[in-house]
């Protein structure tokens, strides 16, 4: 394929597209579809079929809408009207009322004018809701591989990588680097190899901003990993995604397939000296594999143990090469900014914090779902604005980001701009973006040992900090709440969190005792409340740990 | 590249043919074992240690490293699972709307732990880290299909239902 030939192919799937009279969307994406999004899809193809409106009708599954409380979610592109909560009998309806009569199914009208929809920025997102997942076609009329293309005949790997690093974007897995100095670091080293590696390990409870771009648009996170590979000079990718996304999966499947047939991966891509394969791996389920030392280990079908760095994996990743580590947000960023510029990119966002993000809704909270915000938006907005606040009334009491690397973030704080910087002043962190939203009824103490449990368990137990640490962390936690425990134990859970803070070797023993000491910040009241007066202790046995569990 | 050889295992089970299908197309690397172990948990359900050994020395990896990998990663079972699996997501939203109460109420109810299978190897119960779907929350995935927005009740009710193998009935 040639540049021409895919100009040609996007001008040809527009026309085709416009010929159409009416296009039906509907979610396919895993939050409506565990809900009978394919029992909808069918009705309503069922009944385009028996008003014979094959040809001026087309039904067309899409990546996540965003709305994922209020699924199954379709909408009718003519005239841009959303439904909720569709079920057989109401997709029925649309097709007779509202595409063969032009009457809309008022019932289950959704009001996209409301801020969920109308306070978004969609950059990552702008093609979820759209475009069909599943089609080459229908990404590459919305202009993708336009990107690829522009990079591989205008611009030099060393230009690439200029413009990505002057657009500011910074890794969205968390630790918030620079992307572009990041690629730089991999084009300079030396290895006869060098590879490309996504990371589709989204662990974090809670979140699920990276399965949806996978799901939604498979293709836009290919064709950033191949501008990356372009960039720094590596010509084999490798997506780790874990196993507990099979849609994902088959989805990105379907897709490497597609652009290797269309030329856009491959060997000489676009008619250029440029080859470029991509590969999927398979998790196996270990959140620490998210960690990218321990992600490198397990495509290399290892037990998914992290490594102390230096050496970083931009200097010695895959084999001993030199490797570029990304996640899925963020090579789904690179497209746009080589397509439209970095200008226009560092133009959205704060100082520090360029761009958008993305966020998993969940919680307690009325609109759960994802959302995609500029940086620098004030929490409060997310929460009572785009996410309509707490339901039935019951009162705010804190949002936690970051997953179990993360903090809780107190009501007072609300006004906090959604940035790096600011999130990890008050102990908290970026994190992957899932947020959630705790009401009055939540008990801070649990929350903190919900998630001491859940790096507990999911330590892999190289480094004793953090295999013995959280261990004991969490039976402090557990005497706590279990009212058993005294003034000094709170001084030995507060030593012991920065003990394993301090020293322990990998992101996720670093970052275990967030929730506790974000907790203990905000909370601290909730910890005391639950001790036993210093007079009436009549001796406890230490810390209580049972090893055998 | 000369043909990899194989050893053939002496019990003759034809599903080690597909087992060795995907050792093939793998070329015998080891660094794909993860990748083999998901097709045999595939086949056979789970990895018992006749089929590690096996996996091991068609890959020339010491069985340390593949019994390691098996027993590393949440994903593969070292023991059988009864007919049904009722996976509970205990990621945060889960948690924050109720999923402790749903696992308490199942084990009340059948008498038998997450982690475990029930006496008569009908049902498996197993709690997941997350599965994705925290707007559905809370969530369990019950034989490959996600159910959300569950109850105590509610989700007793999907048990038994799947259990009799009743066909879904569209709410």
């Amino acid at each position: 394929m040639t540049l021409e030939d895919l100009q040609d192919l996007a001008e040809q799937e527009r026309e085709r597209q416009d010929q159409k009279k009416h296009r039906v969307l509907f979610c396919s994406a895993a939050g409506c579809a565990s809900c009978g999004a394919d029992k909808v899809s069918a009705a309503l193809k069922a009944k385009v079929k028996e008003h014979a409106l094959d040809k001026e009708c087309e039904v067309i599954g899409t990546g996540c809408m965003g709305l994922c409380g209020e699924g199954p979610l379709v909408k009718v592109q003519s005239d841009d009207t959303m439904y909720r909560n569709v079920d057989v009998r109401t997709a029925e309806k649309i097709v007779e009322s509202h595409i063969v009569n032009g009457k809309k199914v008022d019932a289950h009208v959704c009001d996209t004018n409301v801020p969920f929809f109308t306070s978004q920025t969609r950059i990552v997102l702008e093609n979820c809701g759209r475009t069909n997942s599943e089609s080459i076609d229908e990404y590459v009329a919305a202009e993708g591989y336009a990107g690829l293309a522009k990079a591989l005949t205008e611009m030099q790997p060393a230009d690439v990588i200029e413009e990505v690093r002057k657009s500011g974007l910074r890794g969205r897995g968390g630790a918030g680097y620079s992307t572009g100095l990041k690629w730089g670091i991999v084009r300079k080293a030396h290895g006869e190899q060098k590879y490309v590696v996504c990371n589709a390990d989204e662990g974090d409870p809670g979140a699920f901003m990276d399965r949806s771009v996978l799901e939604g648009d498979p293709h836009r996170v290919l064709e950033g990993m191949a501008i990356a590979g372009y960039a720094v000079g590596a010509q084999q990718g490798y997506i780790y995604c874990r196993a507990e996304y099979p849609l994902a999966i088959e989805r990105l499947k379907l897709a490497i397939k597609q652009a290797e047939k269309a030329g856009l991966l491959g060997n000489r891509i676009l008619e250029s000296q440029f080859n470029f394969r991509i590969d999927i791996r398979i998790g196996a389920g270990a959140f620490v594999c998210g960690e990218e030392t321990a992600l490198l280990a397990s495509i290399e079908g290892k037990r998914g143990n992290p490594r102390p760095r230096p050496p970083f994996p931009s200097e010695k990743g895959l084999w001993g090469m030199p490797t570029v580590i990304n996640n899925v947000e963020t090579y789904a960023n690179v497209a746009p900014i080589i397509r439209k510029g970095s200008d226009w990119f560092a133009g959205i966002g704060t100082e520090k914090s360029k761009g958008t993000k993305v966020f998993a809704l969940a919680g307690n909270i009325r609109n759960t779902g994802l959302i995609e915000v500029p940086m620098g938006i004030p929490l409060r907005t997310i929460i009572f604005d785009i996410g309509g606040g707490t339901p039935d009334g019951t009162e705010f009491k804190a949002a936690q980001t970051g997953g179990p690397s993360g903090g809780c973030i107190p009501a007072d704080q609300l006004d906090l701009p959604v940035d790096y910087e600011s999130l990890m002043k008050v102990g908290s962190i970026m994190g992957s973006g899932g947020l959630i939203v705790m009401d009055s009824t939540s008990r801070m103490v649990e929350v903190a040992k919900f998630f001491m449990q859940f790096c507990m368990d999911e330590s892999c137990g190289k480094c004793i900090p953090c295999r013995v640490g959280t261990r004991h962390i969490y039976g402090l936690l557990d005497k706590i709440s279990k009212k058993k425990a005294t003034q000094d134990d709170m001084v030995l859970l507060e030593e012991l969190c920065m003990m394993v803070k301090e020293t322990s070797l990998c992101g996720l023993g670093q970052s275990a005792p967030n929730p506790v000491l974000s907790t203990l910040r905000f909370f601290r009241h909730e910890y005391e409340q639950l001790l036993q007066p210093v007079e009436t202790f009549e001796g406890e046995p230490g810390i209580v740990v049972d090893f055998e569990k | 590249m000369s043909p990899v050889e194989q050893p053939k295992h002496p019990s003759g089970d034809n599903r080690f043919k597909l087992l060795d299908r995907a050792i093939t197309k793998h070329q015998a690397r080891g660094d794909a074992l993860i990748e083999i172990l998901h097709v045999a948990q595939g086949i056979f359900g789970y990895l018992e240690n006749d089929l590690l050994i096996y996996v091991a020395r068609s890959l020339k990896l010491p069985l340390s490293r593949v019994y390691g990998v098996a027993t590393f990663y949440h994903f593969f079972n070292l023991k059988p699972k009864g007919e049904h699996t009722f996976v509970l997501c205990m990621g945060t939203a889960c948690y924050v709307k109720g999923a402790e109460q749903i696992q308490t109420a199942l084990e009340e109810h059948y008498q038998c732990r997450f982690g475990d299978t029930t006496k008569d190897n009908s049902v498996s119960f197993i709690t997941a880290r997350c599965v994705g779907s925290c707007g559905l929350a809370p969530v369990a995935v019950l034989d490959d299909a996600v159910v959300g927005k569950l109850t105590p009740d509610e989700s007793i009710r999907r048990v038994e239902q799947v259990k009799l193998s009743v066909p879904e009935v569209v709410s």
